[in-house]
């Protein structure tokens, strides 16, 4: 460690943040999504400080163009995002890189392979590819730390949106960081310094000019990557391994298994990901007949090598996932690339293996295990308008032999489709939930169609949906779990809270207001927090559904995440006959069997849910929380 | 010098904490660290683990199977689950107190914290077992159960680290107003298992 550094134990998105201010960033808008959202939260808390705008956007769209109105300015912006929510702002974007910018603009893009924590296992490489956009590709927080600050650099100097991909093994990995400062220091002041240009106004003729420099700037930029130490070759082996991100690290522990790495194999680690730094490659691609592409999601530098092969005619056989050799998705590990490379090394006639270390226990040894699936908080408000919904729809069922459908929506409220509350029978993406909703009710018009959607998601995407349905007269019901914060990604302000992440008073929004404004005419705010709420909840429920039209209730109550609980249920066992049907009804991880009676745990938060539908009323008020 | 770390237990239990406090004290000592958490989705009530690796090289964060020093497994049933992780000749601290899932689906096989206790002690017969739970809840707060298996790990004499490092980051790193609590926690269970392993 140099005198001149400190260093830091840094969560990947923390280092991207201290990165980001290193490099001069002034304005920093995003929308949150695991595993990007501490990059965000990291530099909010150095933000005064600091002098930096920064903002938690209303989605990936408006935050990007926010961002874009700053580096239009000569402004250093940051854009943070999960991969999904690059969808989300891919229209801006694909615009952006013909026009270009003039201060600086990244992008953190955090993919997910596996996935953890997402919908989709798209690749974020590849879409900078799509988008002529430059992708930096990390595999530690203190690369993620360096290439952020090359990201911002090149952004400049080229003046062209460069995005900064990580997976949730560099975003959500700590590691030990060397840091310039330990405290970061302030930034440059923001300039007023937009100047009136045809450059800024996209035109057809506009586009048509500047797509050949478009493309010029693809091949300077590969043409620079292939200079820099970001990709690097180690070892002189006779079989090539290229490998970007993450896996890079895998194939290194994984190789070191038998023998010194250096002896038979050659690896060749991309930094720089697009533009394919082809020259560098190339050189390395000299003297190998064998090569092994390991990385995770799609096959993209498998591709790029695969042509470069065939520009160059080049004799050298490749193995990746295109021939079998390597898992077409999901989350790599040391063990799966020793197998695939074991795989290779078969295929060569190479008696060498790799081998794993062995376990005591083997996994096939196990006991068979309870399965523990990610469920809705003890005391979550979400789980009373579920099982409101759920009578309702029983009680339409018996009374008109009415199905209900429940479209779901992307957050904790996710979760509503865990047994035992089954009340989830659809799930897209952000905001898909209302307008689906619509679409299963133009073919399923004899049903009931209610569409769940949380409040950061209400103000994400789910307004346009709602005028839709108003607009087009589709007949169902929206419920707004409104628990005032983005619980999910943990606990950000929205527009409806009436806080910025700056921790500064704005205007909270009234969703409720919102769809009345929208047109929507059958609305209604119902309070959860009222430990007897049930009833009148069920009550709104079956109304609504029973409305001719679109109708909104807005269901509002408290984040037990961050609702500090003010008391606590117990179960009267001289009362309790042992029925269960708490337990099975609820799946409340507050309720547990002890022997053959249920019983309250510690974690209760106190919202009566299971008193209010206990037959022999055996649940009462246990006491005050402290 | 490589040292693999893996804690085990429920979401909500602090596994992410703990996991923080084991990594700054292994890079005060010197070491180059790498974690691995579980954030997001599974964290509500869900199985989480945390990976820490420590060493002098830096590698990828996630601990490949069998190679794994320590299990420090927060549930008895995390602790199994985690198990093939765990090297020949690995160490196991399991804290006895069992948290059933919130629901059983059709097909989840019943859980018998018992019998998974019992599977542990056979497969690993120098294992150190307590109710760390009940432990914590008796210094303060059944919360800090996380703090005193790092006190236990500390007792066993099985960190890559000397336990003033880890106190120091505990001092530094645990809010005012919990670190009584905390450290109260910490020091009973370092004694307990102290006790238990060089009487």
């Amino acid at each position: 460690m140099s005198l001149l550094t400190d260093k830091k134990l840094l969560m990947g998105n923390e280092a991207i943040a201290l990165g980001a201010i290193e490099a001069g960033v002034q304005v920093v808008t995003g929308y949150p999504g695991t595993p990007s959202t501490e990059a965000l939260e990291t530099i909010a808390r150095y933000a005064k400080r600091c002098g930096i705008y920064t903002e938690w956007s209303s989605n990936e769209k408006v935050a990007l163009e926010t961002a874009v109105g700053a580096a239009y300015s000569g402004a250093k912006a940051l854009v943070t995002m999960k991969q999904v929510g690059l969808n989300v702002a891919s229209d801006p974007l694909m615009s952006l890189s013909y026009i270009g910018v003039k201060g600086a603009l990244v992008l953190l893009v955090a993919d997910d392979p596996g996935p953890h924590s997402s919908q989709t296992e798209q690749d974020t490489r590849v879409f900078g590819h799509f988008a002529n956009i430059p992708v930096l590709d990390p595999a530690t927080p203190q690369e993620a730390y360096e290439l952020t600050k090359l990201a911002f650099e090149l952004s400049h100097e080229f003046e062209i949106p460069v995005i900064l991909r990580t997976t949730t093994r560099v975003s959500h990995s700590c590691g030990d960081v060397e840091v310039k400062a330990a405290e970061p220091a302030p930034v440059e002041a923001i300039e007023e310094g937009f100047v009136k240009d045809r450059r800024w106004t996209i035109f057809p003729k506009l586009t048509a000019e500047r797509h050949p420099w478009l493309e010029s700037v693809q091949e300077k930029l590969s043409e620079h990557f292939s200079e820099l130490n970001f990709n690097s070759v180690l070892g002189s082996g006779k079989i090539g391994i290229i490998a970007s991100g993450v896996s890079a690290l895998y194939v290194k522990e994984a190789v070191k298994t038998v023998r010194d790495f250096e002896e038979l194999f050659t690896l060749f680690r991309v930094g720089t990901v697009y533009p394919f730094p082809e020259k560098a490659v190339l050189s390395f691609l000299k003297g190998i007949d064998q090569l092994i592409v390991a990385e995770e999601l799609d096959p993209y530098l498998e591709e790029q090598v695969l042509q470069l092969i065939g520009k160059f005619h080049l004799p050298v056989d490749v193995y990746g996932k295109k021939n079998g050799f390597f898992p077409v998705s999901g989350e790599y590990n040391v063990d799966i690339v020793i197998d695939s490379i074991n795989g290779v090394l078969v295929t060569c006639e190479e008696s060498l293996r790799l081998s794993h270390a062995s376990p005591a226990v083997s996994r096939k040894k196990l006991p068979p295990l309870p399965i523990r699936a990610p469920t809705l908080c003890a005391g979550c408000m979400h789980r009373t308008v579920f099982y409101a919904f759920k009578q309702a729809a029983k009680q339409l069922k018996k009374e008109a032999q009415t199905d209900t459908i429940f479209s779901g929506d992307i957050g904790c409220y996710t979760l509503g489709n865990a047994y035992p509350l089954n009340m989830v029978d659809t799930c897209l993406c952000m905001g898909a939930g209302i307008s689906l909703a619509g679409g299963l009710s133009r073919t399923n018009p004899k049903a009931k169609h209610v569409a769940f959607i949380g409040d950061s998601t209400f103000f994400h995407s789910g307004i346009p949906a709602v005028i839709n349905a108003v607009y087009n007269g589709a007949n169902i019901t929206l419920a707004v779990l409104d628990n005032r914060t983005t619980a999910m990604t943990g606990h950000q302000p929205h527009p409806g809270v009436g806080v910025t992440v700056l921790g500064n008073a704005s205007k909270a929004i009234e969703i409720a207001d919102v769809v009345k404004s929208c047109g929507v005419e059958s609305v209604r705010t119902i309070n959860t927090v009222d430990p007897d709420s049930l009833e009148s909840c069920v009550k709104a429920a079956k109304k609504a559904m029973n409305f001719n039209g679109p109708s909104v209730l807005v269901f509002k109550g408290k984040c037990v995440g961050i609702a500090k609980p003010d008391k606590y249920y117990k179960i009267k066992p001289e009362t309790c006959t042992g029925c269960g049907f708490c337990i099975k009804e609820l799946g409340c991880p507050a309720l547990n069997l002890d022997g053959d009676k249920p019983v309250i745990q510690d974690n209760c938060s106190g919202c009566g849910l299971c008193a209010q539908i206990c037959p022999s009323e055996a649940i009462c008020i246990g006491g005050v929380k402290l | 010098m490589k040292y693999d770390i893996l804690i085990a237990g429920v979401g909500g239990q602090g596994v992410v904490l703990a996991s923080r406090l084991l990594a700054l004290a292994a890079m005060k000592a010197g070491f180059h660290v790498s974690t691995a958490e579980t954030i997001g989705m599974s964290q509500r009530e869900g199985s989480v683990s945390s990976h820490i690796r420590i060493g002098d090289e830096i590698s990828g964060s996630l601990i490949p199977i069998g190679q794994a020093d320590l299990l420090l497994g927060l549930e008895p049933a995390e602790t199994v689950r985690n198990l093939p992780f765990l090297k020949e000749g690995g160490k196991v601290l399991v804290n006895t107190h069992a948290i059933p899932p919130a629901s059983r689906p059709p097909g989840s096989p019943e859980y018998d914290p018992a019998a998974l206790l019992s599977f542990l002690c056979a497969h690993y017969p120098d294992i150190f077992c307590s109710d760390f739970t009940e432990l914590a809840d008796d210094v303060g707060t059944y919360r800090a159960a996380n703090v005193a298996m790092l006190g236990a790990a500390a007792g066993a004499r099985v960190l890559p680290f000397k336990e003033e490092i880890l106190r120091e980051v505990l001092d530094a790193e645990i809010p005012e107003k919990y670190r009584a609590v905390n450290d109260a926690a910490f020091e009973r269970a370092r004694k307990c298992i102290r006790f238990i392993s060089d009487p």
